[in-house]
């Protein structure tokens, strides 16, 4: 049984449709994988016992024409599940049950994958380390007291760990990228627009994109086709061709240029992460694409324009968390008493800190000053990339400026935490699809990744990009089970 | 710029979060650096900048009001802290 979680998304559908494995086998086997990771804390909520039954009721009918026949799958614990508790790794919602199933778990189900159970992650996506869930910490499968990365670091460390196939998490300012660049996997987030964001729970709004992670580009391409689509529930939901991605997906890049940006090269990066880069370019050029230096001027500006557009649509959208519908309630003296202790107790301290940075920006007399300024430089950054892929099709960076790091190591120092999404959060600001792709090892033998950037909408052209490199680049993830006992 | 504690208090008191004093201090410090970075966008002009509004340059579009999930109120009620089956139940505010 234990190879069949070795076995890739692409892999088990293929074994599933020609019946060597039923979905029972498969299901089975990553459930019996899952209880003996509990030390990854990966999972906030299992639901083993009904995926169970779904595989076996698959197996008696199977349909094998759908994309994914019977995958067993766990999410991240911010999509929304009907009649399965969904917490956003929060205690406010600590008891929540939703009434209605985010569109994006809705089309996965679909096509035939079952519930394993919900992914923890930080505390409304907030965070870049999975320290902040109110769950706990998810450990790494990479190496012992290592963050996986975050927010989406239960997702990570679930698919790293083959504790599901495949999964889904969601992308603010680097959620996917960032945690699948940590324990070598890859991981998408798409244009703004392209995944429904209904049924998710929201922090910033303009920003938020649902997104694959998988653990190698086919199986990436495979869940972005079933994921992306067309919803009237969400507002910016966009309509445009969506490309059958796994089966368009070609390993051909010859003649594409990629751009090189030099802001990238930030000060203090270690030199690991700026030779991972060049050897990355040296890739794109062996697959017989050319590259292209290349000028982003507003980069450095990117990560303080976030922490006030972000704050501030998370403390509009975390309004709601009163303690009156649902969620938790602290006792009050009097309503407003009720509030304020409510989200006292509810959230947790950096939650609690991004609210209140957003609060302040909007206030009376600091909105023009904060909130306007960066509706403005958000601008200017969008601006540099429109004027780049003027000459390229694609941007090259690395996906994050270190490799992991320990568990408590940032805690205490807010800034130097938001500095890990200082690659990622330019392309949320953009809202254009980014690609994080495993390329290499540090000195430690801990995952580096590097991050391919597209056109809005071009997602075909970056999974393309990264298809070619990851046949290159070969990497393999040194994952020793070190939690098995 | 500096952030004081009767600034956070003002914050706190918007954002219905109560702090007290220890909390408030702590958030005072990080507040204060994470604005000093922030200020760094004070390098740039920008008068004549359009602000990014919408990422997604389309308009809005408009569907029909129709009802499509209905008699969940149950299944609503039941998420909420106190209720009486019919209504949710808040402290009270009428003296």
């Amino acid at each position: 049984m234990s190879d069949i979680t070795k076995q890739s998304l692409t892999e088990l559908v293929e074994n599933i449709k020609n019946k060597k494995l039923s979905s029972t086998d498969v299901t089975k086997a990553f459930i019996d994988r899952s209880e003996k990771s509990m030390e990854l804390n990966a999972y906030i909520t299992n639901d083993f016992t009904s995926a169970l039954d779904k595989a076996k009721k698959f197996d008696q009918k199977p349909n094998l024409d759908l994309k994914l026949p019977g995958i067993p799958m766990a999410v991240k614990d911010l999509f929304c599940t009907k009649d399965i508790k969904t917490t956003a790794g929060s205690k406010i919602l600590n008891n929540f049950v939703p009434t209605y199933e985010s569109t994006v778990t809705e089309n996965i189900w679909n096509e035939g994958a079952i519930l394993l159970g919900k992914l923890n992650c930080d505390e409304f996506a907030m965070g870049s380390s999975n320290e902040t869930s109110f769950f706990g910490n998810v450990q790494s499968p990479i190496d012992k007291n290592l963050v996986p990365g975050g927010s989406s670091g239960g997702s990570a460390s679930a698919v790293a760990g083959q504790l599901t196939p495949v999964t889904i998490g969601t992308d603010t300012g680097g959620s996917i990228r960032q945690p699948a660049s940590f324990t070598g996997i890859v991981g998408l987030k798409p244009t703004y627009g392209s995944c429904s964001r209904y049924g998710i729970v929201a922090f910033a709004s303009s920003l938020d994109q649902a997104g694959p992670m998988a653990q190698n580009v086919k199986d990436c391409a495979l869940l972005q086709e079933v994921i992306s689509s067309y919803d009237p529930k969400d507002s910016t939901s966009i309509e445009f061709k969506r490309n059958h991605y796994s089966k368009e997906l070609t390993n051909n890049i010859k003649g594409k240029k990629i751009g090189i940006p030099k802001e990238y090269r930030v000060d203090g990066m270690p030199k690991e992460i700026e030779d991972l880069w060049q050897k990355g370019i040296q890739y794109i050029k062996d697959c017989g694409a050319e590259t292209i230096d290349i000028s982003l001027p507003n980069t450095s500006y990117a990560l303080p324009t976030y922490y006030i557009v972000a704050p501030a649509e998370a403390s509009s959208n975390l309004a709601r968390y009163d303690g009156v519908k649902y969620g938790f309630r602290a006792k009050g003296e009097n309503l407003i008493d009720m509030y304020e202790k409510t989200r006292s107790e509810g959230f947790g301290a950096e939650v609690q800190r991004r609210i209140m940075i957003g609060t302040y920006v909007l206030s009376s007399g600091y909105y023009d000053a904060y909130y306007l300024k960066a509706q403005k430089v958000r601008k200017l950054i969008k601006n540099d990339f429109d004027e780049a892929y003027k000459k390229v099709d694609a941007i090259l960076t690395p996906s994050t400026p270190s490799s992991a790091f320990k568990i408590g190591e940032k805690t205490n120092d807010p800034v130097s935490m938001y500095l890990n999404d200082i690659f990622t959060v330019p392309v949320n600001l953009a809202g254009l699809p980014g690609i994080s792709i495993p390329a290499g090892h540090d000195s430690k033998g801990y995952p580096l990744g590097l991050q391919i950037i597209g056109k809005a909408f071009d997602e075909q052209n970056i999974l393309n990009i990264a298809y070619a490199m990851e046949e290159k680049i070969n990497f393999k993830n040194k994952i020793t089970d070190w939690w098995i006992k | 710029m500096s952030i004081d504690l009767k600034t956070i208090k003002h914050i706190s008191k918007l954002a219905r979060i109560s702090v007290d004093e220890q909390r408030a201090k702590k958030l005072a410090g990080d507040l204060n650096s994470i604005f000093d970075f922030i200020e760094k966008l004070n390098e740039l002009k920008t008068d004549n900048i359009e602000p990014l509004t919408s990422i997604a340059e389309t308009t809005l579009k408009l569907r029909s009001d129709e009802v499509k999930s209905k008699n969940i109120r149950e299944q609503i009620i039941k998420n909420s802290p106190q209720d009486n089956e019919d209504y949710f139940v808040v402290p009270k505010v009428i003296e």
